[in-house]
């Protein structure tokens, strides 16, 4: 039952100054597992960048950080995986994440506005992975559709290495007003705590310890560990909780997720300086004969701890009647900083909330260094004319329309650009901010060499949101790796956060929190290195809102930031042969950051009809994406140097595609050069054909290859 | 004139529509537990998924307190705007005929559709033109408009479809029919014109910046008449 190792046994008798009962084992069990402790991946954590200016609660500190967007406004968000639970059941696995990482954001006190995704599966051509792809998808539309936040964005991505261990990453946001920030502390001794939301069954038993366990083919039985959700209790359950909120009458709130009650109360208490008594008897279950055990470590969906201000109880208990949610005054507040659990006034678990919430174990693993990619010294050739078709039409890259369509993205009457362009733009209507947001993390350059490509992923996703007409915020990330305890694996770790943090010092921009999902194994071995960075940024006025696609014919192409030659790592090598080899394109954060600021200036002096980022697939399918995304395909005439693959499919970074007016060409080259970024004239857009150099391309035929591949895939 | 959103548990575009209407005019949130729309002169049930949609769209809103009473007041001739999932709720309650049923692709669909304008003649559409092309974000699981044949005709026969899912040509063909419904059919109202359902989201089509104010035809319609 317990994944205790004897030394945690050793630790819990000293801090008991006794032998644990079977429910104090199950409570440590749970709140030391990685999943809830970090106890492995804290020290990493600790090189974040996690301050700045407008960083209103920090990582760590609460359910999710607080950033600053002006006029006394805020936005609360946060990443979360729920990959374990994914791939034992794609359908609730993926659709409780969503509800998960909602409640982190209404926690807060913030109204979630709306939600990304980053999902990573085996290939399509095996039915499982369909399978999985297709019930995950649902999950995540079952979900979010029905509590009625738009999901506007996000990445999916299909390769090997996620081949029975799928990734289901959920980021959602919310907006507050500083003052409105919750705090998720229990205060006030003698304070009532309330239960809400659903009954307690014996769904999702210790899932906090199962998603810190590798995958086998013993999962299965695992699967009780996976909770099922119901969107529409959860919707009450926000409501209610922001009606709670705002009347005044809370000390403090905290959502039960992972380690449901025994985490909310001993993180409640260990916050508050406190301590924490309740009575099992008391709380709302779902059937009967349930034993403490079961009540403590279960992780039934949709329910909050509530610290109710003492004298208030009445109100509170009228806006739940009012949404018809069942609750139950189930304790109180104590001074002794114990987390004192009772069954019908009998004590069955006593234990210092502060050393179970905060003085989990840390461990320093074991880092065993990869060798560094070498370098591929001749790539393979292969003809360009069939290479761009079949590069557009591999899911990784293809239109992603046959996932966002069955997502409700335009519910809120906010989102500006939809699903499907460099990043989702959203207007806030409540403080009339727009907002940008994006998910990006190519893990083809993290398997390769992961500190660079987390430094890669950051600088990706600061160029979407410069794509987009947006200054970052603020980061949160979501890392996922294999088991820790193989130093292969711990290397990665330990390099890629190091990537993160220095390609969030180079931008500026704070780490607000996220999650680490360690385990992510299933028996042909560790997943690809994927630290995914969910980034924020601000757009101050709608006029700078830009997107990817050409929008008339005549309009001029620019390209910023050279052809570039780096293959090492390339979709055209893993897709067309199969080679998952050389060495990731280099981050230079100095000329990535000059060429977004470039590409920045010349939106907001109006020059930029569309702009997009050279990425997955470079600069051949950056272009086609540009002619075949927008209302009507529109081709192009493009001249390069040469048109081999190394220049049409290099993938090297800091590359922005511009399209402006024919009139305004010279003067926006001229800035762009006075600004010493290496920019040119390759093209212009218009015809019903992309031609580069001597390859030409039907545009119409391309979107139909693009747009209809993962359709045509799944109903295969 | 006075406009009632109704809150049912479960709804989600109510906050959308509020926004839209209190722009032009005085708005309320309107509890589904309150027993009286009676003094409002336009009763709106928007979109989102009361009680869950479990067991069946709308199935379960009917009976919420407040319908009797919009019920009644739309027997009085007062004006009922039903969106999406109140356009299920009003099927449900009676107030207009035929059902939807689950989308013909089983799929849920969010996208922007184009729909024809078939009648001008009601309170819902005069701003509006006979034939005129809306373009209109839907965003439902169960949109698939079904009522047996002579409720069709019936509805033909009494122009009674106001809204249609149609091409950029105006043609109410099958490749334009996003759910399957009877008809091409998006949005009817009753013989005394004074109820209307739509399954298209005007609410979401009303604000430039995202792309389309073509759902303003229908507010802007119906404040007219007030």
């Amino acid at each position: 039952m317990a994944d205790l190792t004897d030394e945690e046994f050793d630790r819990i008798r000293q801090i008991l100054g006794r032998e644990p009962n079977h429910t104090e084992t199950g409570i440590f069990s749970v709140m030391w597992s990685e999943h809830c402790s970090y106890k492995n991946s804290r020290p990493e954590l600790k090189k974040f960048p996690t301050e700045g200016p407008r960083v209103l609660v920090k990582a760590g500190e609460e359910n999710a950080g607080v950033i600053d967007i002006g006029g006394g406004w805020a936005v609360a968000f946060k990443m979360e995986s729920h990959n374990h639970p994914s791939a034992i059941e794609p359908f609730q696995g993926a659709a409780t994440g969503v509800g998960g990482i909602i409640r982190d954001i209404f926690t807060m006190g913030a109204r979630p506005v709306f939600s990304l995704n980053s999902l990573r599966f085996g290939p399509l051509s095996s039915a499982k992975n369909r399978r999985l792809f297709a019930g995950v998808v649902a999950g995540i539309a079952h979900y979010g559709n029905c509590i009625g936040i738009p999901t506007i964005g996000g990445e999916i991505y299909f390769d090997e290495s996620y081949e029975g261990n799928p990734l289901v990453n959920v980021f959602c946001l919310g907006v507050l007003r500083h003052e409105e920030i919750a705090r998720g502390a229990a205060t006030g001794i003698g304070n009532p705590v309330f239960y809400v939301g659903s009954e307690t069954g014996r769904d999702g038993l210790a899932g906090a310890a199962f998603a810190s366990r590798e995958l086998s083919e013993a999962s299965r039985r695992d699967r009780p560990a996976v909770q099922v959700g119901d969107p529409f209790k959860e919707k009450l359950l926000l409501e209610a909780c922001l009606e709670l909120l705002e009347s005044g009458c809370v000390a403090g709130i905290q959502d039960m997720g992972a380690a449901g009650l025994t985490c909310s109360t001993c993180e409640t208490a260990s916050r508050g300086g406190t301590g924490v008594e309740i009575d099992l008897a008391r709380v709302p279950v779902r059937e009967r004969g349930m034993t403490p055990y079961e009540i403590m470590l279960s992780e039934s969906q949709e329910r909050m701890l509530i610290i109710v201000k003492r004298g208030e109880e009445e109100r509170v208990k009228s806006i739940f009647e009012k949404w018809d949610l069942p609750y139950a005054d189930i304790g109180r507040v104590t001074g002794d900083g114990m987390m004192r659990v009772l069954n019908n006034g009998e004590v069955v678990s006593e234990i210092p909330a502060r050393k179970l919430a905060e003085e989990a174990p840390v461990y320093h693993r074991e880092a065993a260094p990869k060798a560094p990619p070498a370098p591929l010294e001749n790539p393979p050739e292969a003809d360009p004319q069939t290479v761009l078709p079949r590069l557009l039409s591999h899911p990784a890259i293809a239109s992603k329309n046959w996932v966002y369509s069955q997502y409700d993205h335009t519910v809120r009457a906010g989102t500006i650009v939809a699903p499907g362009s460099d990043a989702a733009v959203f207007l806030i209507r409540e403080a009339d901010k727009i907002v940008a947001a994006t998910t990006d993390c190519n893990a083809l350059f993290c398997a390769l060499d992961p500190r660079g490509g987390a430094r890669l992923a950051v600088a990706e996703a600061a160029r979407n949101l410069a794509c987009a007409g947006a200054t970052p915020l603020a980061v949160t990330d979501n890392l996922n790796f294999g088991n820790p305890y193989k130093p292969e694996n711990f290397w990665q770790l330990r390099e890629a956060v190091e990537g993160l943090a220095e390609g969030c010092r180079a931008f500026d921009v704070p780490v607000t929190g996220g999650n680490v999902s360690l385990y992510n194994e299933s028996p042909a071995g560790a997943i690809d290195p994927t630290p995914t960075v969910g980034m924020v940024g601000l757009i101050e006025d709608e006029r700078h809102i830009t997107t990817q696609a050409f929008k008339q014919a005549g309009d001029v192409i620019l390209l910023l930031g050279g052809e570039g030659s780096e293959l090492g790592g390339s979709h055209y090598l893993k897709v067309i042969h199969g080679l998952k080899a050389g060495v990731p394109p280099r981050m230079d954060f100095v000329r990535e950051k000059s060429v977004q600021a470039a590409a920045l200036a010349l939106i907001r002096s109006g020059f930029v009809k569309s702009a997009h980022d050279c990425s997955e697939g470079g600069l051949a399918v950056a272009l086609a994406e540009c002619c075949i995304s927008g209302k009507k395909p529109l081709g192009a005439h493009v001249q390069l140097s040469e048109a081999t693959p190394r220049v049409l499919f290099n993938e090297s970074a800091s590359r922005i595609l511009l399209s402006v007016a024919g009139n305004s060409a010279a003067a926006a080259l001229a800035l762009l050069e006075w600004r010493g970024v290496p920019a040119r004239r390759i093209g212009v857009v218009g015809g019903p054909r992309l031609v580069i150099n001597e390859f030409s391309w039907e545009v119409a035929e391309l979107y139909k290859e693009w747009y209809s591949a993962i359709g045509d895939l799944m109903s295969s | 004139m006075r406009c009632a959103v109704v809150r049912f548990p479960g709804s989600n575009c109510d906050q959308d529509c509020y926004r839209v209407l209190r722009e032009a005019c005085d708005t309320d949130y309107v509890w589904h537990k309150e027993t009286s729309v009676a003094a409002y002169d336009l009763i709106v049930l928007p979109g989102g998924f009361s009680y869950g949609d479990y067991l069946r769209c709308g199935a379960i809103a009917r009976f919420s307190p407040v319908m009797r009473s919009v019920i009644e007041e739309a027997g009085k001739g007062k004006l009922v705007l039903g969106i999406c999932n109140g356009f299920q709720i009003l099927c449900e309650a009676r107030l207009l005929p035929g059902a939807l049923i689950r989308n013909a692709s089983l799929h849920f669909i969010c996208r922007r559709v184009t729909v024809r304008v078939e009648n001008m003649d009601t309170p819902f559409t005069n701003a509006g033109t006979t034939g005129a092309l809306l373009e209109l974000p839907i965003a439902h699981g169960e949109g698939n408009y079904f009522a047996d044949e002579e409720t069709l005709r019936s509805l033909d026969r009494h122009r009674q479809v106001l809204l249609r899912y149609a091409d950029a040509a105006g043609r109410a063909s099958a490749e334009a029919n996003p759910n399957g419904s009877a008809r091409n059919i998006a949005g009817v109202c009753n013989r005394r014109r004074n109820v209307f359902g739509l399954m298209p989201h005007p609410e979401r089509a009303s604000d430039p910046r995202l792309g389309s104010v073509d759902g303003k035809v229908i507010f802007e319609s119906i404040l007219q008449n007030g």
